[in-house]
């Protein structure tokens, strides 16, 4: 099995986008989209960080094992968060 | 010499590279969970605290804060470029660029360090020392943006320890480039510390927004 090797005009492309799309996340910041700004700000972060886990990180060409790995570091992130604020948004919702 | 660098216990080169860079991700796994932790709480007292948090964001410098961002992102670029001339064998440029790397890590914690005294300077250090009044009680108290404080320097001394710690590993490999010790067949310490820079740049793609951007 060839081992991947990533050309460099890949990486250069990568790397651009990350920088366009942090201009847009501090341009996003002074447009005070209110309540959409923090949803915005997050789907930017969450786009960079899948660039770099794919292509820096070399995900992207890893084995299945690679991507289980690093798939489930983000399942278990999820969990977390998900049944804590379970509980945190639910409270008040039934009277005492 | 040639045989030297796979371990007895793997059949072949390319299984031993796998299982490093597998070995890599799961402990990145559990980075993600500490990491996790702190978001988390993150999470859970602006959830709570909504204008404390955006007033104690409000004091940080987004332009020092974004010029950060930048050296950071460049510097995960300069380690690609380093693991890339690794994988080809190349170890004047695989020097070059772990140089660049660290400078540019340094040139990072260089300027956090300058946000951190300014900050304190302020006295927006939690503890006895901290002097930020809130304008309106009503709205939100002072402790409440204090507690703003408490994460946002406990988030980004733990994110500046694993940029000392990557700089560090960085100095390592430097050393053994100058040796000759890598090459086409065997990289695999650049590629998994590469790995380990990345994910340091990730925790600051997040960190950067939720602190310095709150409205």
């Amino acid at each position: 099995m060839a081992h991947t090797v990533i050309s460099i005009r890949t990486y250069a492309i990568v790397y651009l986008l990350l920088m366009l799309l942090m201009a847009a996340t501090i341009g996003a910041h002074y447009l005070h989209l209110g309540r959409m700004a923090l949803a915005a700000a997050m789907a930017i972060a969450i786009i960079k960080a899948v660039l770099v886990v794919l292509y820096f990180m070399h995900v992207r060409y890893s084995s299945h094992l690679t991507w289980v790995v690093s798939v489930g570091a983000f399942c278990w992130l999820m969990i977390l968060f998900g049944l804590t604020f379970n509980d945190y948004i639910a409270r008040g919702w039934v009277g005492e | 010499m040639a045989n030297g660098i796979l371990a007895h216990h793997f059949a072949d080169i390319e299984q031993q590279r796998e299982t490093a860079s597998l070995g890599m991700w799961v402990f990145l796994a559990t980075e993600v969970m500490f990491f996790g932790g702190l978001f988390l709480t993150y999470t859970v007292y602006r959830w709570t605290y909504p204008e404390a948090f955006a007033a104690g964001s409000s004091h940080l410098s987004v332009w020092l804060g974004g010029i950060n961002t930048a050296v950071l992102l460049t510097s995960s670029f300069s380690m690609a470029l380093a693991v890339h001339a690794a994988q080809e064998g190349r170890p004047r440029a695989l020097m070059l660029w772990l140089v660049a790397t660290m400078i540019l890590g340094a040139a990072f914690l260089g300027i956090k360090a300058y946000e951190w005294m300014h900050e304190a300077h302020l006295g927006l250090l939690p503890g006895t020392g901290f002097a930020f009044t809130t304008p309106d009680p009503a709205r939100f108290t002072s402790r409440e943006v204090e507690l703003f404080f408490v994460l946002y320097f406990t988030m980004t001394g733990f994110h500046a320890l694993h940029m000392i710690i990557g700089l560090t590993i960085m100095a390592v490999l430097l050393l053994q480039a100058y040796r000759r010790r890598y090459s086409q067949v065997y990289n695999s310490p650049v590629e998994v510390s590469g790995l380990y820079w990345h994910f340091v740049d990730i925790v600051w793609i997040f960190l950067f927004p939720l602190l310095y951007l709150v409205s």
